[in-house]
């Protein structure tokens, strides 16, 4: 029954129409703004902005500390998640909520914390501000929950009968989790982890006082934007801009990907 | 749902509309440079107690000169502007909104002066005493981004013309430039900035205004700092901008050169442009605004406009080459 | 053994990286007890930035509260062209720096901008005022109804939609009869959430808001310019309001999950 399905709510035109024109409006004509400027010199002209080695460091760095997000989340995220759904202690209700803290916090105020604790005052023997340790610590700060949020359900649905099945078979603690628990786990690991890769790449309010923003030493991708729009270079600033827009939506759609292939891994 | 939608709709309601400064009263905006953040809000005080100040109230804005400069440009309401150097006023001049007659008061269109500093931690743990001491290996200097903020313009204006003093050559000068740069450890968007990373622990020495070295003493902070035999005048213009409160505004901005103001500015840590309130604080036997023996101005490097051309194209420059050239040792 | 080794592992990863700092602030806050919290939140600058924070919140949380249900409706119900890449294009701001938003709306609004050169000409102030800092907020937070309620409009399917337009129901009756009542927690939980984040933007309102003082200064950006005027203690306060409006927002998700879970 096409003809009841479009009526019930509201003809396609018009609700498809609303919906593209508020994303025109709010997303695409911003963003195709930042094209726009990029591009403004022509391709050649964009690759030399673009690729300058301020750039270049900025964009490599962004992607070193964002490997290292990944790999500290892989692990943390699965001993929290793993945590949270096989142990049981007092108290684990308040950490499984205050897991969701660092989403709700805003981003400028954790970057304010960890400098007050682990920047030159803090007062507990470790400096890291104005590091490139600084700048990771306060990505892994904002990035805690994905792994710990995806992998968590997955944990919780996993059969345990397998796992006690191979563990009457004599499997050891470690293989049971390498063989069975792991190979389920990493589809949600996976998506977990590329989110926290995205949210790394483009992090800012969390860096912006930690940094100290030292080009080629602490100034990640986004900063270097900041910067340059800073010191009227819009045209820099867009051209890196493009560049992490692209980043984005690629990481974006990997994700996509991701959650099709955890899907199908459920059923 | 819809109860939410309600409450939130009475929420609106409630707040009184905090973006609209429709009132009756005047209110100016104050966009400055970071480095008088505190002596602006002082200012305001004072001008509100005089006749013609009753019923002007004010709102502000202090970030680094370049970025400030660019927004009004950009479309930032601003109805007085008080930068680091005279290149960011002369921006407003050519997007039409400030007077190309700006500058052509008594006082040249400066507002306060101050001069480029050293400071230093207590106790001076590294003996810093000199230029020639901040390029010492393992010296950590922190100065702001040279791209973005006026002050670090100043401090490395002030770092060339000190080296051409001393009967360098232009190219051991910009050599010295580099060793500088080589050991910098942090580079903020604004002086303010700056100071806050240096005040938090970072480095051994901080090139900065001398009304931001006074400030943070008066804030009892465990530094001081010193003179450099050879350094230079910082001057900050001030005008007012174009628009609807453009009267009002040219009052205030007027009432910024008065002997009450300047004595204000005075206070706070800033050299006055008018001479009654200058002799005042640079004279007797401990005045407060030492001359250093070798004062030198930005006319001696040629002016802003070469300097800005010659040094600080975002590209060209000789900083942007030192930068991208030290990017090759430190970037791996 | 190894269950107090991962115990011990994941707790303390989380004391070192968020409690231990986030208690820090608190304590700092209150060190020398309510007063000084009190004189530094309760200053006219703070107050302001405070009401202005609401007012952006309170305008942008609606307006996407009602595109994200219309978004949701527009990809899961109406196989038309064009929507593959709306569904794609919601998901971006979650990946996208909010620099970047920023420069966007900078770019277009400011005085040299495709937009911004006509408006101002016409006396209408976008960048550094009101509407870019709500049209910035707008995008950061976007996609979370549309992401909460998409999954929810698959699940419940539509027969019982057709069933209701069947027997004569408008779009409007169904969908306040029978669509709205399937989706009412999940498009609570997203109106939580983008609330979270309207209040806590901080990158791209900080590049298109100007920064004034007691007019474009949101609550995050007087987090910043007192912490770099040697306001600690205004910074500290202002940071531990925030995290309390965190907390609360933690306490509604966690109360939504139930509802949902029991509905």
């Amino acid at each position: 029954m096409p003809g009841a399905r479009r009526r019930a709510l509201g003809t396609p035109a018009l609700s498809g129409g609303l919906a593209l024109g508020y994303l025109s409006l709010i997303v695409l004509i911003p963003l195709a703004a930042v094209v726009a400027k990029a591009a403004d010199g022509g391709w050649h002209h964009f690759w030399q902005v673009a690729w300058n080695r301020e750039a270049r460091a900025a964009l490599e760095l962004t992607f070193e500390l964002a490997g290292g997000v990944v790999a500290v989340n892989a692990v943390t995220g699965t001993a929290l998640a793993w945590t949270l759904v096989r142990d049981d202690f007092p108290g684990k209700s308040i950490v499984n909520a205050i897991v969701d803290l660092p989403f709700a916090l805003p981003t400028i105020v954790a970057g304010l914390t960890l400098l007050a604790l682990y920047g030159p005052t803090g007062g507990v023997g470790v400096d890291v501000a104005y590091t490139r340790w600084g700048v990771l610590m306060a990505l892994l700060f904002v990035t805690l929950p994905f792994v710990v949020r995806t992998v968590q359900p997955v944990l919780i649905e996993l059969d345990r009968d397998m796992e006690e099945a191979a563990a009457s078979l004599g499997a050891g603690r470690f293989t049971i989790f390498r063989r069975i628990v792991f190979p389920h786990l990493l589809p949600a690991l996976l998506s977990g982890v590329a989110l926290a890769f995205a949210r790394a790449i483009g992090e800012f309010g969390a860096v912006i006082l930690i940094a100290g923003n030292l080009p080629f030493k602490t100034e990640v991708a986004s900063l270097y934007v900041f910067e340059h729009i800073n010191s009227d270079d819009p045209t820099g600033a867009s051209a890196l801009a493009v560049l992490m827009l692209v980043i984005s939506f690629t990481l974006l759609l990997t994700i996509g990907g991701l959650r099709r292939w955890a899907t199908r891994h459920d059923r | 749902m819809r109860k939410l939608l309600i409450a939130l709709a009475l929420v609106a309601l409630l707040i009184p509309s905090a973006a609209g400064a429709a009132r009756k009263d005047t209110t100016l905006n104050v966009v400055g440079y970071s480095v008088p953040t505190s002596v602006y809000p002082k200012l305001f005080a004072a001008y509100q107690a005089t006749p013609q100040g009753q019923g002007v109230k004010f709102t502000s804005s202090f970030a680094a000169s370049e970025v400030q400069s660019k927004a009004v440009a950009a479309g930032l309401p601003a109805d007085v502007v008080n930068f680091s150097l005279a290149p960011d006023m002369e921006r407003l001049v050519q997007a039409g909104l400030v007077a190309p007659t700006w500058d052509k008061n008594q006082y040249k269109g400066i507002v306060s002066r101050s001069v480029v500093v050293f400071i230093l931690r207590d106790g001076n743990p590294k003996h810093i005493r000199t230029w020639d001491d901040l390029v010492k290996p393992g010296v950590q200097v922190v100065f702001p981004n040279p791209f973005a903020s006026g002050g670090a313009r100043w401090d490395i204006a002030a770092a060339y013309g000190a080296e051409l003093r001393e009967k360098k050559t232009p190219a051991q000068a910009q050599a010295y430039l580099k060793e500088l740069f080589q050991n910098n450890v942090s580079q903020d968007t604004s002086a303010r900035n700056a100071l806050n990373t240096f005040l938090s622990g970072k480095g051994d020495v901080l090139l900065d205004y001398e009304s931001d070295a006074k400030l943070a003493q008066s804030q009892g902070k465990p530094v001081f700092y010193l003179i450099p035999k050879a350094t230079i005048q910082i001057e900050t213009p001030l005008a007012a901008v174009k628009g609807n409160n453009s009267d009002a505004a040219q009052q205030f901005v007027n009432w910024l050169y008065t002997p009450t103001a300047q004595t204000i500015w005075a206070q706070n840590g800033f050299r006055s442009v008018v001479p009654s309130v200058e002799k005042e604080f640079s004279g007797g036997k401990h005045p407060q605004f030492p001359f250093p023996p070798d004062l030198f101005t930005i006319n001696y490097l040629g002016g802003w406009d070469k300097v800005n051309t010659q040094f600080f194209d975002p590209t060209n420059g000789i900083v942007a080459k030192i930068e991208q050239g030290l990017g090759v040792s430190t970037g791996g | 053994m190894t269950r107090y080794g991962v115990r011990t592992l994941s707790l303390g990863y989380l004391a070192v990286i968020l409690v231990a700092p986030v208690g820090l602030i608190f304590w700092r806050a209150f060190e020398q007890g309510l007063h000084p919290f009190w004189a530094a939140i309760s200053n006219p600058i703070a107050v302001h930035a405070l009401k202005l924070t609401l007012e952006i919140t309170v305008i942008a949380v609606p307006l996407n509260t009602a595109f994200g249900i219309l978004c949701a409706i527009a990809i899961v119900r109406h196989r038309i062209p064009g929507m593959g890449l709306v569904n794609a294009l919601v998901d971006l701001p979650l990946a996208l720096s909010p620099v970047v938003v920023g420069l966007a709306l900078y770019l277009l609004y400011g005085r040299d901008g495709w937009f911004g050169h006509w408006l101002l000409a016409h006396g209408v102030q976008v960048l550094f005022a009101l509407p870019a800092m709500v049209l910035a907020t707008m995008f950061v937070s976007l996609p979370f109804v549309v992401r909460e309620v998409v999954p929810v409009l698959r699940e419940i399917g539509t027969q019982q939609e057709e069933a209701a337009a069947t027997l004569g129901a408008s779009a409007l009756t169904t969908f306040r009869r029978i669509t709205f009542p399937a989706i009412r927690w999940a498009v609570a939980y997203g109106v939580v959430l983008t609330t979270a984040r309207s209040l806590g933007e901080f990158g791209a309102v900080s590049i298109v808001s100007g920064g004034i003082e007691g007019r474009t200064q949101t609550l995050t950006q007087y987090v910043q310019a007192s912490y770099e005027n040697f306001d600690q203690t205004g910074a500290y306060a202002a940071s531990v309001l925030l995290a309390a409006l965190a907390v609360t927002t933690l306490l509604l998700m966690t109360v939504v999950k139930r509802g949902d879970r029991s509905s």
